[in-house]
């Protein structure tokens, strides 16, 4: 039972993970249609910034509250740098290009950055793994009986700091002018556009924020799992890719629950059965949920009224 | 207007191309021969004036990178003291590096290169086996002497009579620690986790599964993990129910820091355990404390007092800055082995240093006596370390 009940937490905290980089994900779909496979490299970039300044102010175990925010900050600006750019620069000239196009070119953004971060000169980190500093001082907030069941206070904090940037997203996207027009142009970018609203603009700015929603999740990832190399975003990206789709892609509280699914999916399958199982387990599920709903779980598939 | 120059502009870069063309290619090779029936002195390419050229495979870049740069590093200090010694029969050895990405495909396509392209004399490298694998599949067929340095799976040699490596193989390895755990450490219950997609990993843990039973113990657990992942708990979860007195990771330090964290973190206080994957400077600073107080096997330790040791370890950190790692000493080895055989074959021709390295007995290399038997293996003792603070301590000898 405290197996359980120990899986449970693992599982939720393995899928907030998920969840954070599939809201990003989500949010570039729902405006553009393009799936974005940059996206796992841009967590990855964001971990490096994350890094590079915690070496900078010195953090060797922990650190002051200011000393987070700032490695926070810091990750999440660079990327929304970042995420201009590479919007900027390969996927807006391939805007009125055939869809596969813009595929390809974020399959090729994402092995430049993936590869590039291996090169070992300059800035760039080399290839080795390496471990991110324990910026928050991990602590034991409950423990049943003889340590059979542990919870963190970095779960804990990553959970509701996942919750939140979803809640926050759903009103920006729900309430907001920015978010309106971000509908707008998710519906029909070409009829916004007469319709006066600045789709450059509001496509650049999603693509800010999904970057910097990445390097907030990489972040976290980096405080979990401790070791960070180049090739870490291949693999979560593709993760949360599945845990977006699953959730119904472009849809903000399916990219959340979907993760946390996948999360525990994935989790109680390595704990009773064999870790040899947990992608095949992942990605059928993936095709159970689309085969029952195609468009995902809070996929809609009726056209939205703007 | 705008179609003239675009024309022109074509017509130029096609006759560019032609010209390019006509340059950079090279006269048919003489293919050589597969029978291996090369006897003609003249028929060595790898020979060119006074240089020798043989080649290297090493995992660079990727997951593996740390194994790599340290056996690159190693080799090119054997060759430079070589050569400032003299060189080989009066030639300087030359040799051509390539980057595997830590990919078994890719360690493929540089032996090919290696073979057909470049044509070395022997190939030296890896250190995964499972890359091992891949090069020798390419090497033996065209009758290449292949070195590995630090492929510890059985299978590599097993694949043809030039494929040599200058380290144990894995039931050694297994075999030793099955030994501590059970003599030194005196555990009864061991869990086992393995890497499933590594050959290494998987050869370590079945013959320590099986000497340990074998002894008496007993293997209360048994999971796995995969390349790529950094989420641990839940197979440690399911380890901790079991309650072993020591958990056997034979892995790469890659994952074993994190691995040992996620324990500590779960509340596992089992000694951990594992092979020559460990050995690298990173595994402090990726498992902090969670790894201090683990044991693992390996080819030598930096402790040891044996002069020709000591004088390896000053010169690689004279030269690199770092104390090497076993990877690093076992480069050394196979880089002089390849030497010495060279020196002692009666020609360049391929054959014959195949030969000559089949040769080699009680070669004083800095992990030990080098032997090669039958099997085109190395015998030679293991040590076990201890993990501490920023270093490892040796603790023991165990002999085959």
């Amino acid at each position: 039972m405290s197996d359980f009940a120990q899986h449970l937490i693992n599982g939720v905290a393995a899928g907030t993970i998920y969840a954070l980089v599939a809201l990003g994900y989500t949010m570039v779909y729902g405006v553009l249609k393009l799936i974005n496979f940059a996206h796992g490299d841009v967590m990855m970039v964001g971990t490096f910034l994350g890094y590079g300044v915690a070496q900078e102010l010195g953090v060797e175990r922990q650190s002051t509250l200011w000393g987070v925010l700032l490695i926070f900050l810091a990750a999440m600006a660079g990327c929304a740098i970042l995420g201009f750019v590479i919007e900027r620069f390969a996927y807006r000239p391939l805007r009125d290009k055939p869809r596969l196009t813009a595929l390809i070119t974020a399959i090729g953004i994402s092995f430049t950055l993936s590869y590039g971060f291996q090169l070992d000169f300059g800035p760039l980190p080399g290839a080795a793994p390496r471990a991110f500093p324990e910026v928050i001082a991990p602590r034991e907030w409950l423990i049943v009986g003889d340590r059979s069941v542990v919870i963190w206070n970095w779960q804990v904090i990553s959970l509701a700091i996942a919750i939140a940037l979803m809640l926050a997203l759903q009103g920006l996207v729900y309430r907001t002018r920015f978010g309106r027009a971000m509908r707008a142009v998710s519906f029909d970018h070409r009829t916004a556009a007469l319709m006066g609203i600045p789709v450059d603009r509001i496509i650049a700015l999603t693509f800010m924020l999904g970057s910097a929603l990445a390097a907030g999740a990489g972040i976290l990832y980096a405080i979990k799992d401790t070791a960070i190399q180049p090739l870490m975003g291949l693999y979560v990206g593709l993760k949360a890719f599945v845990a977006a789709v699953i959730g119904g892609i472009g849809n903000v509280p399916g990219a959340v629950v979907g993760g946390l699914l996948l999360g525990l999916v994935e989790e109680f399958v390595v704990g009773y059965s064999s870790s040899s199982w947990r992608d095949a387990v992942a990605f059928g599920f993936l095709i159970l949920v689309l085969l029952v709903r195609p468009g995902g779980l809070f996929g809609r598939v009726a056209a939205e009224k703007v | 207007m705008r179609s003239v120059l675009a024309a022109v502009l074509t017509g130029c870069v096609l006759a560019l191309i032609g010209c390019e063309k006509k340059a950079s290619a090279p006269p048919p090779p003489p293919s050589p021969s597969p029978g291996g029936a090369t006897a003609a002195a003249g028929d060595t390419p790898w020979v060119s004036g006074d240089t020798i050229l043989i080649g290297e495979i090493g995992s660079l870049t990727g997951s593996e990178a740390t194994f790599g740069i340290s056996t690159r590093n190693a080799i090119e200090l054997a060759l430079k003291e070589v050569n400032a010694a003299g060189g080989v029969k009066g030639k300087k050895i030359d040799i051509r590096v390539y980057d595997d990405q830590s990919k078994p495909e890719e360690a493929a396509n540089a032996a090919t290169r290696l073979i057909n392209q470049d044509q070395v004399l022997l190939i030296l490298g890896e250190v995964a086996s499972t890359n091992s694998i891949a090069m020798a599949n390419k090497a033996q067929p065209a009758r290449v002497p292949m070195i590995s340095n630090a492929s510890t799976n059985p299978k590599v040699t097993e694949i043809g009579d030039y494929i040599f490596r200058v380290c144990f193989i894995d039931p050694f390895q297994g075999y030793v620690m099955a030994k501590f755990a059970h003599d030194n450490l005196k555990f009864t219950r061991v869990a086992v986790l393995r890497d499933l997609g590594s050959d290494y990993s998987q050869g370590l843990a079945d013959v320590f599964e099986r000497k340990f039973t074998e002894m008496g113990g007993k293997i209360v657990a048994r999971e796995t993990y995969t390349k790529g992942s950094t989420d641990f708990r839940s197979q440690l979860t399911a380890i901790k129910r079991s309650q072993p007195d020591g958990i056997y990771i034979p892995g790469y330090y890659t994952d074993i820091g994190v691995i040992a964290r996620q324990a500590r973190e779960l509340g596992i206080n089992a000694k951990l355990m594992g092979g020559d994957g460990w050995d690298s400077s990173k595994l402090f600073e990726l498992g902090g404390a969670a790894v201090e107080g683990s044991y693992f096997s390996n080819h030598y330790s930096a402790d040891d007092p044996n002069p020709r040791i000591q004088k390896f370890i000053a010169d690689y950190k004279a030269a690199y800055g770092s104390v090497p790692d076993a990877l690093a000493a076992l480069g050394y080895d196979a880089a002089m082995v390849a030497v010495d055989a060279i020196k002692r074959a009666p020609n360049f021709d391929r054959a014959s240093v195949r030969n000559a390295i089949a040769q080699t007995k009680n070669f004083p290399g800095v992990t030990g006596m080098i032997n090669l038997d039958d099997k085109r293996n190395a015998t030679k003792p293991a040590v076990v370390l201890e993990v501490g603070k920023g270093k490892t301590k040796y603790v023991a000898t165990i002999a085959p």
